[in-house]
């Protein structure tokens, strides 16, 4: 395989941020030239408009998202009443279960409007997740599906993303592959995505079958990404290639 | 431009080798761009018989692109900007994309500068030309070459 | 049929008359280019912002046509020379009855 074999040195923890080129990581840093801050201020509308049968916005339970919202994303996925939840999974809880209004499809507009806004007051704040006795199961097999080969090319994440990060693939370093900056601007899908969009894209990049959006897999992975990258700062909304 | 014909030959082994390209960038409809051709047409059209020179225009591209479909590029022309001396026009031409327009700018007097900074789509690694025309009518040009790599791992075709 | 999307516009609030000032333009707008094919081999038609315009105090003082070529929610940058107070006008017109309208004022002393 032409592939490098040995493990390339590799600080620790490392932004793959750090792997871009200068314009793109001023794209990330400068808000007149990030995209993404569009869905950042659709994110801002949405949280108070008026929705559901109760006519109520996540203002009305949630205040000012300035402070409320602080510090949250970077908190999840998290264990809430038993349940294994990501962002855009409590998201739509609030939408169902206390607004009472209709859950928003993964992807949509609405969704990465308001986990963009979201995650972006926690800019610059470090990743919290850590491992506990609550999450430590789910945690488990998050780590086993990192570790675990998986689809035609039978590779599994960790062979790139541990062994072989730093390393070139064409023309590319192979990133450590830490979530910490999303939702992000895909260059490659010329607008905004999440993190599950974009781990759906490593599934069909090595043929595996994809995990479903919002799907407990989803979740326990995303756990065990971001507890790896426990520390990083968090840089939503971010700008990848 | 044999480097550049190597190195995707040697990236496409590579990268097959792996199959981690999107089967759909093999038999891409795409593949047949506008090739120098059109993009020698268009400038044609522009001009209309008058003589290019050389200078005056720096375009400025990254060298080596991580994506293709948003790149950084700025247009800079050597004018005074004054009633007398400016910049009418600046129009930027690709080699290699399907249509060779980019685009083009108006200034006037008032622009202050002939700088403009956009961000545009690159199809493939290519050449790319930028035609300024002055208020005394002369059109004068510069370019820049860039080799434009593929993200790994993207959707499914 | 017209349709709009959010706009955003960069540029200093007070200038130095005759100072040169930059002014960054950006539009939310996919920029579809026309050669995109869909999973069923069906061409994606054109549906892009065609043209750009800027006017100082209603005085046209720069415009940008935009093609196929130009990237997922357009920036551009240009510069202009802060001749008095006033008005400042941006309007992107595009494809479908696309059109947008931002303003920003400055105070030139």
């Amino acid at each position: 395989m032409p592939m490098g074999v040995a493990k390339a040195v590799q600080p620790s923890q490392q932004s793959s941020y750090e792997l871009m080129s200068t314009e793109n990581k001023a794209m990330q840093d400068d808000p007149s030239l990030n995209p993404a801050m569009f869905w950042v201020g659709d994110g801002e509308s949405l949280w108070q408009q008026k929705v559901g049968l109760q006519s109520k916005s996540c203002s009305a339970c949630h205040g000012d998202a300035k402070k409320s919202m602080r510090g949250v994303a970077t908190q999840y996925p998290k264990l809430i009443k038993g349940k294994l939840q990501t962002l855009e999974g409590q998201i739509n809880q609030c939408r169902v279960g206390a607004q009472s209004a209709p859950a928003l499809a993964y992807e949509s507009k609405d969704l990465l409007a308001l986990t963009a806004f979201i995650a972006f007051q926690s800019k610059g704040m470090p990743i919290t997740v850590s491992e506990n006795s609550a999450n430590a199961a789910f945690m488990k097999k998050g780590r086993q599906t990192f570790n675990e080969r998986m689809g035609q090319l039978n590779l599994s994440c960790a062979q790139c993303h541990e062994d072989r990060a730093g390393l070139k693939l064409g023309g590319s370093p192979i990133p450590q592959g830490h979530p910490n900056a999303y939702p992000i601007y895909r260059l490659e899908w010329q607008t905004l995505g999440s993190l599950q969009r974009r781990l759906r894209n490593c599934m069909s990049g090595v043929r595996a079958q994809q995990f479903e959006y919002g799907s407990p897999e989803m979740a326990q992975l995303e756990l065990f990404l971001m507890w790896r990258a426990r520390g990083l700062p968090l840089e939503s909304p971010g700008v990848r290639p | 431009m044999k480097n550049i014909i190597q190195h995707r030959r040697q990236w496409l082994k590579q990268a097959q080798g792996l199959g981690l390209i999107a089967l759909g960038l093999l038999a891409n409809p795409l593949t047949v761009f506008a090739k120098k051709e059109e993009a020698d047409e268009a400038i044609k059209k522009i001009v209309s018989g008058a003589a290019i020179r050389e200078g005056k225009v720096t375009l400025t591209i990254p060298p080596l692109v991580e994506n293709g479909n948003l790149v950084v590029l700025k247009v800079s022309v050597d004018s005074p900007m004054t009633a007398n001396d400016y910049v009418k026009t600046i129009h930027v031409i690709a080699e290699g994309n399907p249509l060779p327009n980019i685009f083009t700018v108006y200034l006037t007097p008032r622009s202050g500068t002939a700088n403009i900074t956009t961000r545009v789509r690159l199809a493939d690694s290519q050449k790319v030309w930028a035609i300024a025309q002055m208020s005394n009518g002369s059109f004068w040009q510069g370019s820049a070459e860039t080799l434009v790599t593929l993200s790994a791992c993207t959707e499914m075709v | 049929m017209s349709k709009t999307s959010r706009t955003s516009i960069t540029m200093p609030a007070t200038a130095k008359k005759d100072s040169i000032i930059e002014i960054r333009a950006i539009a939310q707008h996919d920029m579809e280019s026309g050669f995109r094919y869909t999973e069923g081999g069906k061409l994606i038609p054109r549906d892009i912002i065609r043209t750009f315009t800027c006017t100082y105090n209603t005085v046209e003082v720069f415009k940008a046509d935009y093609y196929s070529g130009i990237g997922a929610n357009p920036l551009i940058i240009f510069t202009t020379i802060a001749v008095e107070s006033g008005t400042l006008e941006f309007r992107w017109v595009g494809d479908d009855g696309y059109e947008a309208v931002n303003q920003a004022r400055i105070t030139v002393s």
